[in-house]
Parts: structure tokens; sequence; C-alpha cells
């Protein structure tokens, strides 16, 4: 026998759990503007830091500082705001939609909004994004229409997906938008190859991949950081750590590597840690990450630091696992309340002409979903025919599934 | 039949401390479905306890436990999702006691939710067994009701070779006929819902017989044995509807006795129909019943093509498809 004392199994807990007084004090947060900006093509090691500290730009006073700020003028900065609004209510009418019976199943972002809408105004048109579930900001900030993506949300007969695939799972080339899979990060490694293709062809297109803080842990997730960094591949490599994995807190996926940012070290990937809750710092620091990718320097890694505020789906209670007001005592606050003071703060917005634009959104969300519900709804209504279960199969039906489409009367 | 499972996981952790389980959310909240709720608080978090999000490692983590002399029983948090652990299932799971000629041995369970009904498209709703009957070294076993999936279970962690667990997620709270518009009927008013305290088993490799007949033998298994149910009814064909519970090790003895009685046979399952489990059963009825069959042995499936969300019911074979194929073998 050894003569060392019996092993013992370290099984992470969160801070706090149901009960206890939330509690985010772990999380250190560097004041706005603190983090330096490194040229583009920094070497890597020179830029390790920046895997472990917090881009941020907007700071407590509603200001944009730092050497990350003055990317944005108030026209873009309003066209963000505006977005996130729309996502925000989109997701409201949807939630309650399911509530409803409408739909099956909705994934809201409430908290996420600037991530997914700040990011997509950094790409080019024909760049791809490989999301997962909770990017639907890149469609509504790329202006893709709210009344497609709420008939695909309701598999309705002017689905653009015919009724196959799970609500919000969109798919949308033009948008720069993939097919969303639902099986998690399988498209995190297909970001790097659609990246490494366009480099073969001599293209000028990159790609972007996403996945949640959970996600890290699948086996693709370290396949597309060695492929990524073997093979340069023009690829933005984002993670939105929201804190959450449906019950289980980022502590387990997380392990003992400090943050996801950190993961990229060891493949040689430059790695950033940025506030996923200011609009400024994500738009900063995708931008840069972007630019790295086009310019064939190469993939980046992305950790956006922020909180899943709602439940993981509709079909989660999360009172069951984590405090009720852990998302007040969130400390990074709120991504639309930040901007809409940044704006105020600049004298280019009011409270009041932000109350108007609320009221404005909401009737546009509520046309676009007037609109989508009069080609039906789940249950009711218009629905997509029963022959296209059977297309899209195959390019070309074989004789089998011709046999069985007869059979069910089709 | 959510606390059956749970109740067969706690008679078996109180019983043999060397049961563990874990998988994605079974921790402290308990699982998605709720089927490991209460275990981690009972038996601690070095017994029960969350893992990463990775199919591969919760499988491949089992295997090495279990070559230590643990005995896991993970969970995958849906069958469609089992695909990044099928690796470490097909190349090592299965084959360890056989390369090593038992120098090592893996006797681990990866209980995962499979089959439709729920609205969850084609990432919710597949039904893989026959990916894992088609290895060798695998045993593969679906439950169709409480009592059984409690005694199943036990049976699968006392099992020393790897046993694939599928639970029909649309039976977890009641029995399901194919009438998504019926009101549900709870598992406490079925009698095959109650479930006694304590230690049982049902042995691996057993059918049951569900409904005696003579005209007819069905092969079902899971929420399809309802379905079988239902059609006999709507059709008055007085079918025998065997339950396999064990896909492998089959009960052909159970099968082979009943068709040579009725002299027809008609297989329903949820997967589709290609290179289904049907199809090897159809093969092993011709083989052993041949001259007894009066007519062509009938498959009802899932098409073939992935599962989809909104024509879920046309998908889904149900009493009406069933029925047909009922009828039509008898008539035949
Ligand atoms: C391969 C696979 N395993 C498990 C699941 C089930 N599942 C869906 S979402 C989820 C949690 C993902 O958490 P995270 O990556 O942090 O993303 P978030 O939902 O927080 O955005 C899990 C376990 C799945 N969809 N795919
Ligand atoms: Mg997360």
């Amino acid at each position: 026998m050894a003569d060392y004392a019996p092993l013992k199994l370290h099984v992470p807990e969160p801070a706090v759990r149901p009960g206890d007084i939330p509690d985010f004090s772990n999380v250190k947060i560097p004041h706005a503007g603190s983090v330096e900006r490194p040229p583009v093509d920094a070497d890597p090691v020179s830029i390790r830091g920046l895997a472990f500290s917090i881009i941020r730009v907007l700071n407590r006073e509603g200001e944009a500082v730092g050497p990350w700020a003055g990317l944005l003028g108030d026209g873009e900065l309003l066209e963000g705001l505006r977005n996130m609004m729309t996502l925000r209510a989109f997701d409201a009418r949807m939630v309650m939609a399911q509530r409803q019976g409408k739909t099956s199943f909705y994934v809201q972002h409430m908290g996420e909004e600037a991530v997914s809408c700040a990011f997509s105004k950094t790409l080019l048109p024909g760049d791809m994004n490989f999301p997962t579930y909770r990017q639907a900001g890149l469609l509504i900030a790329a202006g893709y229409p709210l009344t497609d993506m709420m008939c695909q949300i309701y598999s309705n007969e002017r689905d653009p997906l015919k009724g196959r695939q799970l609500p919000i799972m969109y798919s949308s080339r033009k948008s720069g938008f993939f097919s969303i899979s639902g099986n998690l990060a399988t498209q995190y490694i297909q970001a790097v190859g659609w990246a490494m293709a366009s480099a073969i062809k001599n293209d000028t297109r990159i790609a972007a991949g996403w996945i949640g803080d959970g996600s890290t842990a699948e086996s693709d997730f370290h396949a597309a950081l060695v492929f990524a960094s073997t093979y340069k591949a023009p690829v933005v490599l984002n993670i939105v750590n929201n804190q959450w994995a449906i019950s289980t807190f980022q502590g387990i996926a997380r392990g003992g590597s400090g943050t996801f940012a950190a993961r990229g070290l060891g493949f040689s990937i430059p790695a950033l840690r940025v506030d996923g809750n200011d609009y400024l710092a994500v738009y900063a620091v995708a931008k840069w990450a972007v630019e790295r990718a086009h310019r064939n320097l190469g993939p980046t890694l992305i950790e956006y630091v922020t909180y899943r505020v709602g439940a993981h789906s509709t079909a989660d209670d999360p009172a069951a696992y984590r405090p009720k007001t852990e998302s007040d005592a969130w400390p990074l606050g709120d991504p639309v309340i930040r901007l809409k003071n940044h704006l105020i703060k600049k004298g280019a917005w009011s409270e009041a002409r932000h109350a108007q634009a609320e009221a404005e959104i909401l009737d546009t969300v509520l046309a676009a979903q007037k609109e989508a519900e009069s080609h039906g709804t789940l249950h009711a209504g218009g629905q997509p025919s029963v022959r296209d279960m059977f297309e899209g199969v195959y390019a070309v039906m074989p004789p089998h599934l011709r046999r069985q489409r007869q059979q069910a009367g089709y | 039949m959510v606390e059956a499972i749970r109740d067969a996981m706690d008679v078996m952790m109180e019983r043999d401390e060397n049961v563990v389980v874990f998988g994605e959310d079974v921790g402290y909240f308990g699982g998605v479905f709720r089927c490991t709720q209460g275990l981690q608080a009972k038996f601690g978090k070095t017994r029960c306890f969350d893992t990463p999000i990775n199919e591969s490692g919760i499988v491949g983590a089992a295997v090495g436990m279990a070559a230590y002399g643990l005995r896991p029983c993970v969970e995958i948090q849906f069958a469609d999702y089992v695909y990044p652990g099928y690796d470490q299932i097909v190349s090592e799971a299965a084959r360890l006691r056989y390369r090593s000629n038992a120098d090592f041995t893996c006797p681990l369970v990866v209980r995962m939710p499979t089959g439709g009904g729920i609205s969850g498209g084609q990432t919710h709703s597949q039904s893989p067994e026959a990916l894992f009957t088609h290895v060798s070294g695998l045993k593969t076993v679906v439950p169709s009701n409480p009592y059984d999936a409690k005694g199943l279970l036990i049976a699968a962690i006392e099992d020393p070779d790897p046993v694939i667990f599928m639970e029909p997620k649309r039976l977890y709270n009641g029995p399901f006929d194919g009438y998504p518009g019926k009101p549900a009927v709870p598992w406490s008013k079925h009698e095959l819902g109650e479930v006694p305290d304590g230690y049982y088993s049902v042995p691996l490799g057993k059918a049951a017989i569900r409904r005696e007949g003579a005209a007819l033998t069905v092969l079902a298994y899971g929420t399809m044995v309802y379905v079988a149910l239902a059609a006999a009814a709507e059709t008055g064909v007085d079918a025998e509807i065997i339950d396999l519970r064990t896909l492998l090790p089959l009960d052909l003895e159970t099968i082979e006795a009943s068709v040579r009685k009725t002299g027809r046979c008609a297989i329903v399952h949820e997967a589709t129909l290609t290179s289904g489990f049907g199809a090897e059963l159809c093969a092993l009825v011709q083989e052993t019943c041949f001259y007894h069959l009066e007519a062509p042995i009938k498959r009802v499936a899932g098409w073939d093509t992935p599962y989809p969300h909104a024509q879920e019911w046309d998908y889904f074979p149900g009493p009406a498809r069933a029925g047909r194929a009922f009828l039509e073998t008898v008539e035949a």
C-alpha cells in the first residue's frame, strides 16, 4: 500500500444554490478602459493576459472609455440599441406564444442580446456564422424578416424549413446563418472547415463559430481549436459564457482552467475575454478578431462574459437550481439599459425617445406575429404538407422513400 | 416511470456502494427528466454528480470506472445525443471483456430517454436502438412500464456486461397509445404502474405477453406496446402482443411459440424502417417459423426520414397504421 492518505474526488460546486444570497464577488471586473488594445498581428504569447481579464468600454457613468472605445457612431449605436430591443420584444412574444400552445419550444436571449447583435455588425456580406440556438440577434441585426423567423417557430405553411426542424433552429445562407443542428458543439469545427475552404479557394470570406460555456466541454470544441490552430483558419471562435448550462454552473465545464478564453492558449490562438453585456466592447473585440481573420492572421478565440437571465428554454425552471435573485446581482448589468444610458449621456437619446422606440418596436413585432399567424401556428391553421416530410432527405428521392410516401397517401 | 427508474438507482446505490450515477444535469438538479432527483442529496456528490457536456467523456469515464470495479449507471440526456459517446460504447465498452480475455470487464449501464411523441423534433425524438443491437458485446433494454423499468434497470446494473437502457420518454408520465389528443392517463391508473418498494429484478432476455391472442403475433417494445394494444382493440384482430422488453438478448422462445401458434406476425417500432430492429426480428421469425407462417411478415415503423417537427403524427406509427398492417396480415 502506498504511504499516502486516501484519495478524494473533487466535484466543483457553485458558490450559491437556491435559498442562498447570490454572490459574484469571485468575478473580478476590471475598470472599463483599463485593458490594452494590441495590434491585430500581435504575438499570441505577448497578449496571454487578455484571456484572464475582461475588456470593457462602458463605465458606470455610461461613458465609453479606453483604447477599445470610439469605433461606433451614434447612428450605429442607435441601430444596435434598436436591434437588441427588437430581439427582447421578439423573445417576449414568442415565450408567450409557446405558453399559449402556438408552438412547442422556445429559447430566449434575455441578458445576452449584445453578443449576437453587436457581433453581426462586424461581418461582411458572405461571411458565415455557425450559431447556436441563442444567437437570433445575428439574424435580426442582419435584417432577416421577423415574420420568417416566426413562421419557422410556428412550423406553419410558410416555414422556410417546411416544419422539419424544432423551433428556433433557423437556417439562412443569405443572412450568413448556418443551419442550427441542435447537437451541441458539432458546428464549431464546421465553422473552421468553412473557413479553411475559403482559404483553400483563395476567397476573402471568413467564418464565425459559436458555442456556449457548457458545450466547450464537447470534444468537437477541442477539434475546432486544433484545426484552427494548425491551419491558421480565418475563423472567429466565440464562446458565450452565460454562467449556466441548463442547471450546471460554468465551473463544471471550465474545470481548473481559470477562464474559458484560456483554453485557446495551449493552441497559441489569441484569446480575449470581453464584457458580453457591453455592446461597444463586444463590437470592438469582435471587430479586432474579424480583422485578423480577413487579414489572414488566423483564428481568434473570444469569451463573452454574460449572464443567462431567463430560463434555459421554455422547458426549464431555473428556480430549482439557482437563487431567484441571482440575475439582479449579476455585476455586468443589462446590455440594453447600459447602451441606452450611454446614448442618453451622449445626448443622442432620451427616456422619452426610448419609451417611444419601445412602443414602435412592439408594434413591429406584433405586426410580424399577426402576419406569421395568418399562415398558421403549430396546431392550427396552415400547415406544411406531409409531402414535405419526405422531400429533402436526398437530392433525388430514392425508390424506397417514394414507396413510403405513397403508402402514407401523399 | 420516472419514479420507478429513480427508485431502481436508489435501491442499487443503497445495496452496492460501487454504484455511481452521473451525467449532464443529473447531480444537484436531478436530471432534465428528474430521474436522478434526490440521489445526490442522499448519497453525496461523489456517488451522483454533474458532468461536463461531453458524451464521449461520460461513457469513456464510465468504462474506466467499470474496469476499476465500480458499477457506473450513467445518463445521456437524450438518445439523440449519444453519438459523440458511440465510439466509447462500440469500440471500448462492448469489446473490453473479449479483447482482454476478461482481464478487464465493463459492467456499466448507459441510460437514455428515447423515442418521440413530445414535439421534440429531430434532436429529441430518435430511436437508435438498432445502432446498439448491431454491436456484439452490448445488451439493449427497452422497458414499457414502471414495474419493468425498475426491475430491468436493477438487473442491468447487476449485469456483468455493458447494457444500453433506453427509456421511452413518452411513457415517463403514463402509457401512451398514439393519440396525442386524448387526455393523458397517469401510471397510477395502470396495473403495471404499481411498483413494489425495495429490491426486485426483472431478468434481461425475457419477453412479456401483454395480450394473448390466436390470430396474429405482434412484436413490439416501448411505446409501441400501447399502440399495438390500441390497434388490436380498434380492428378487433385477436392479436397476441409480445412486449420484448429486452432486444438483446432476445427471448426468441416466446416469439417462436407464439408465431407457431398464430401463423402470422407483425412487427411495430418507432425507429426508421430500413435496417431497423424489425429487420432482425423478421429474419429470425422467418428462419425459425417459416413452415408455420401463413402470410408475409409485416413491419410498421417510422418512415425513413429524419424525425420531423410539424408532421410528427404523420411520421409516428400510430394505431391507424398498425391496425391496417394487422388487418392486412390476418387477411392475407
Ligand atoms: C450533444 C448534446 N448533448 C446534450 C445536449 C442537451 N443540451 C441542450 S442545451 C444544453 C446546455 C448547453 O449549455 P451552454 O453550452 O452553456 O449553452 P447555453 O444554453 O447556456 O446558451 C444541453 C446539455 C445537446 N443538445 N447536445
Ligand atoms: Mg451557458
